[in-house]
């Protein structure tokens, strides 16, 4: 027997490339006779461009070439918005260069290809643009009245989309209970490890383009929609990518003018990022305003939510900009039970970076609004934050169970996550520490906050994508190659940057084939190699992309066996199949896959209508999202003579299903807490009243290192999926989802005694401070 | 960010180090880089060339010349951090050169290039200036002495005369009964300090005989709270420090930005004057 390697803790097979450098990041990759690209990008939020010069720059020693957006304007399309869900929306042009207006800080102008960055970057400051100043526009609501200056001709509203479960004039009439709050999610910068970079060569009629990108598959698609080369002419590969969380997941105005750039010149060009550009350029994540209304019964009982958001999309629509707040419409009512729900959202024009997918993708959003207004309605009522919760959740005998909005969770079981977690944190023991504090008036009060979330992921039914507009499905496909020695290679269409892929698949295959782990690779990123794929994100590439690499093995066992069967003279029916030999029932005659690998190499013997291979190919589409949940408790300690917010302990109990590799699941647990508590306490992306963007560098942007969190404590329930063979639910965003209400909820439960029901996030020691009063508490 | 393009020398000597930049109002002197190299990548300083110092012996080292330490210009953070020298005869040096940013910048940023780039966000100024640190300055017409309190000028600008290099910093040892603490404000572990707070104090029989307090980021270059320091002489520890504290921020104009706006940081500078001091006094 061997030992079933899906559910150990595997160290990742990634890693010790990985830490130890020997690694291939885009920027790393040269080509004969590489050129380098660099942009001018504008530095008004909002102007005509009146005259672009890049004369000066052409003749500076090393320059190849110098281009405006007029150069570029016969040929480089709209970049691409894939899913304008709402019907009404609209889509701008978007232009990757602008050529006759720039809409926000940090659109690009125009660009200078050299011999090498340092000349590119010296030759910039030779091209001169005149501009005409227009008016910026920033704040939603002022930009939806009727007198606001306009970012597109069309107007600032890109749609408005409603839906409505429930007689909801009815649920809020004569509600005992009704809390009516506001709250903001402030706009957010995605920073991965590894800036974005992109390399394009041609050999004249072909291109390949090296590219820091989540999704090389959607991009080729793309590339060829946006510029007219033929689909089949490009490759598209994602070498080493160092981290995304959506920031990667887009069709960039770099990307396209590279290619362009590339087919212009008959030379290899590339263009990386610095950090600086990329707190510019790269889309933002998050930005609403959230208007949220919940009706209640005096016991606690959710009778109806009403929501209405304000979505900034910035200045353009990108590859998934207004679908984003939508995926959080079917998730404000999270696990809980109501008679009514209605989401009205409202996309609106900015001239600011647009925004698009970010770690959780309007799930964050929709969970923070609804566990914020849970904790406000068990403050309504002075019951305890988890009684309101346990009055409202779906109870584990109640699964399947369609929510309000129309989903289907298919199990779960929030009893057992939450009584797991409050053992771990010590609840009931805080609580009285808690009261201590506040009898004595403590300068240091305690805060508890809760998030028993839930989250629709593994972005896929692709019937749903279909009829909600989307542009592409939500499938994933694998492919498994047996070689004539027995080793085994995985194709995967699903794109890892990080998340460790290589290691879970290995697995994955190990247990479907019997063969050892060691024994597979993993191949991915290279639409050449794998060239049918829908890419990482959604936290979907278990869930779909793991299952097409299952589904992919189960077919090369059968043909296994059926070559097996031939060898050894028997019925199909009659081989079984374990630990990696193909048996005849009830005898000691088999065939070990390495030698069925041999023999179908050799060809010299197989059966009729039987190929000369045991490869297999698989695409998988599951027929629902998968539903992690669980709950997160997080304590903090707030000085309240200074605002100083401290994480003191945290603990989530998170229920991913199945779990294929517990160290990996921790790993992304860790990181989504870490990004989460970040939205609560340390990002903001700031512009000031004319549009530009005063958080361009790390001293500005407050992104938190270890040295600023607490040790997380981690534990697991598990309540198996049914959309999938392995029972897995996604985890790559869950602990971003969960975690920063429970920080926030903490804040706020901290001051509570105080008078204080909300602190904007993120909440800084000086919003804090200031929330206590303008003098703050002195003793 | 690529910087524009500069000249690079690199002296064998102070002496021609001296005559470089007495040469060319536009040079720069580098030493560990840690603050001069973002402002040329992010294309905010232009200088016509970098005189490369780092590798001058004489402005290494920290050394014990009798009634002070000398402490050379090239000394880095994490030198100075853990220097025996420093920490026994001014600990609080080594309290705020543990607080410079990360492990990597200790390790290349200098000493004395914090004084000469003169943020007055960085910590070490704060700390000079309260233990009244002398700030020695080379230049071609040989050496001269500034006291930390005239040194720093304005924002970024110091008392340093073109061609003049600083090459050390004498501390005065301030001897026994003295207690140090150095108390930071900041939103992440590695960032600058919202407001940052150095305490000497010298206890007497239960009292305050004398504090000196030096503030980070609480105007145009570091400041002492000298209003606060004349309140505390003479106060016994107990309830009457937290008062005598309440004048930390008098005289100051702190800067307003995205992580405090003035009210806020003169608040903090009260409160956390008053609990450097109690630490400082070992004062529970």
């Amino acid at each position: 027997m061997s030992v079933q390697e899906v559910g150990r803790p595997r160290r990742r097979k990634e890693d010790a490339r990985l830490l130890t450098g020997r690694t291939r990041w885009t920027d790393n990759l040269t080509r004969p006779g590489l050129l380098h690209v660099m942009f001018l990008r504008s530095p008004m939020a909002h102007a005509a461009i009146s005259r672009v010069d890049v004369s000066g720059a052409r003749g500076l020693p090393g320059v190849v070439a110098a281009f405006s957006g007029q150069d570029f304007a016969a040929e480089q399309g709209s970049l691409p918005c894939a899913w304008p869900r709402a019907a009404d929306t609209v889509i701008p042009e978007h232009p990757p260069m602008a050529v006759s207006g720039v809409r926000y800080v940090g659109e690009a102008v125009a660009c200078v290809v050299a011999t090498d960055r340092y000349r590119a970057a010296d030759a910039l400051e030779a091209i001169e643009i005149d501009y005409e100043p227009l008016p910026a526009v920033l704040d939603m609501e002022r930009a939806l009245a009727g007198d606001s200056p306009k970012v597109h001709e069309t107007g600032n509203r890109a749609f408005d989309f409603t839906s409505t479960h429930g007689d909801v004039e009815a649920a809020f009439r004569d509600a005992p209970v009704v809390i009516d709050r506001t709250y903001v999610q402030q706009r957010l910068i995605p920073n991965a490890m590894e800036p974005r970079s992109v390399l394009c060569d041609t050999d004249g009629e072909t291109y390949t383009m090296w590219s820091a990108t989540q999704i090389p598959h959607i991009l080729k698609v793309m590339l060829a929609m946006v510029t007219g080369v033929p689909e089949h002419t490009l490759r598209v590969i994602a070498p080493d990518v160092g981290g995304g969380f959506g920031s990667k997941l887009q069709v960039t105005p770099e990307e396209v003018l590279c290619l362009l750039l590339a087919r212009k010149l008959g030379r290899p060009v590339k263009w990386t990022e610095s950090r600086s550009e990329g707190n510019l350029t790269v889309h933002h994540g998050r930005d609403q305003i959230q208007r949220i209304r919940l009706a209640a019964d005096a016991d606690g009982r959710v009778r109806g939510l009403q929501v209405r958001l304000l979505a900034d999309m910035g200045a353009y629509l990108a590859l998934l900009t207004p679908a984003v707040p939508l995926l959080g419409a079917q998730m404000f009512n999270a696990i809980y039970k109501m008679d009514a729900y209605e989401f009205a959202c409202t996309g609106v024009f900015t001239t600011k970076m647009p925004t698009d997918a970010y770690r959780g993708a309007g799930r964050p959003e929709a969970t923070f609004g609804i566990e914020r207004i849970m904790d406000e309605l068990a403050a309504e009522l002075r019951m305890d934050p988890l009684e309101v919760r346990r009055r409202n959740w779906i109870r584990q005998e109640e699964f399947p169970y369609t929510t309000i909005s129309g989903l289907t969770y298919d199990s779960g079981n929030y009893e057992a996550a939450t009584d797991r977690a409050t053992a771990l944190f010590g609840y009931d023991k805080l609580r009285a520490e808690q009261a201590d504090r506040r009898d004595k008036g403590d300068p240091v009060q305690l805060g508890i906050g809760v998030s028993t979330y839930t989250e629709m992921c593994g972005l896929a039914p692709s019937r749903w994508f279909g009829s909600n507009n989307a542009g592409a499905g939500g499938w994933e496909h694998g492919s498994v190659r047996v070689l004539p020695t027995g080793k085994v290679e995985v194709i995967t269409g699903s794109t890892p940057h990080g998340q460790g892929h290589v290691t879970a698949w290995s697995q994955i295959a190990a247990d479907a084939l019997g063969v050892p782990f060691e024994d597979v690779s993993v191949l991915y990123g290279d639409t050449a190699i794998a060239p049918k794929g829908l890419d990482t994100y959604g936290s979907r590439s278990l869930t779909i992309g793991g299952i097409a690499v299952l589904k992919a093995c189960e077919k090369v066992r059968d043909k296994a066996r059926r070559l097996a069967a031939h060898l050894l003279e028997c019925s199909p029916d009659d081989i079984e199949f374990e630990a990696g030999a193909f048996r005849v029932r009830g005898t000691e005659s088999q065939k070990t896959l390495q030698e069925l690998a041999l023999a179908a190499f050799t060809g010299h013997d197989l059966p009729e209508g039987v190929e000369a291979r045991l490869d297999s190919d698989a695409t998988f589409d599951p027929e629902n999202f998968s539903f992690p949940h669980g709950t997160h408790l997080c304590a903090v300690e707030v000085d309240t003579e200074t605002g100083m917010v401290r994480i003191r302990s945290y603990v989530a109990v998170d229920d991913v299903g199945k779990v294929v590799n517990p160290l990996i699941v921790d790993g992304q647990i860790h990181g989504g807490i870490a990004q989460g508590v970040a939205q609560a306490l340390f990002e903001e992306a700031v512009y000031d009243a004319d549009g530009n963007l005063l958080t361009t560098t790390m001293a500005d942007y407050l992104l938190p290192s270890a040295a600023d969190l607490p040790d997380f404590t981690l534990d697991r329930t598990e309540s198996p999926a049914t959309s999938n063979p392995l029972g897995v639910k996604g985890v790559g965003e869950a602990g971003t989802i969960a975690s920063t209400p429970a920080v926030v909820n903490a804040i706020v439960d901290a001051l509570r005694p105080y008078g204080v029901n909300d602190v904007r996030m993120p909440c800084t020691p000086e919003r804090v401070w200031r929330a206590l009063g303008a003098e703050g508490v002195r003793r | 960010m690529i910087p524009a393009q500069f000249d690079y020398v690199r002296p064998d000597s102070l002496a021609e180090a001296c005559a470089e930049l007495g040469s060319d109002e536009d040079a720069k002197v580098l030493a560990g880089g840690q603050s001069l190299m973002p402002l040329l990548r992010l294309r905010l300083a232009y200088p016509s060339k970098l005189i490369d110092i780092g590798r001058l012996d004489a402005l290494k080292g920290v050394h014990d010349r009798g009634d002070h330490l000398f402490i050379g210009a090239l000394a880095t953070h994490d030198e100075v951090m853990r220097s025996p020298l420093v920490t026994a005869a001014c600990p609080l040096l080594a309290l705020a050169a543990g607080h410079v940013a990360d492990p990597a910048t200790r390790h290349l940023g200098t000493f004395g290039g914090s004084l000469a780039h003169a943020d007055p966000a960085a910590d070490l100024p704060a700390a000079v200036l309260a233990l009244d640190g002398v700030l020695v300055a080379a230049s071609a017409q040989g050496e001269r002495e500034i006291p930390a309190a005239r040194f720093f000028v304005d924002y970024l600008e110091t008392s340093l005369r073109q061609g003049e290099i600083l090459s050390g910093v004498k501390i005065p040892k301030l001897g026994p009964g003295w207690g140090f603490h150095y108390e930071k404000f900041v939103r992440t572990a590695q960032a600058w300090a919202v407001v940052g707070v150095a305490v000497a104090v010298k206890r007497s029989n239960g009292s305050i005989a004398e504090a000196r307090i030096g503030l980070t980021n609480m105007g145009a270059t570091p400041l002492r709270a000298h209003a606060a320091e004349a309140a505390l002489r003479g106060v016994e520890l107990g309830d009457q420090v937290r008062q005598a504290c309440e004048e930390a921020a008098a005289g100051s104009s702190p800067p307003a930005d995205l992580h405090a706006q003035p009210d806020y940081r003169r608040h903090l500078a009260r409160v956390l004057t008053h609990r450097a001091v109690r630490a400082a006094a070992g004062s529970p």
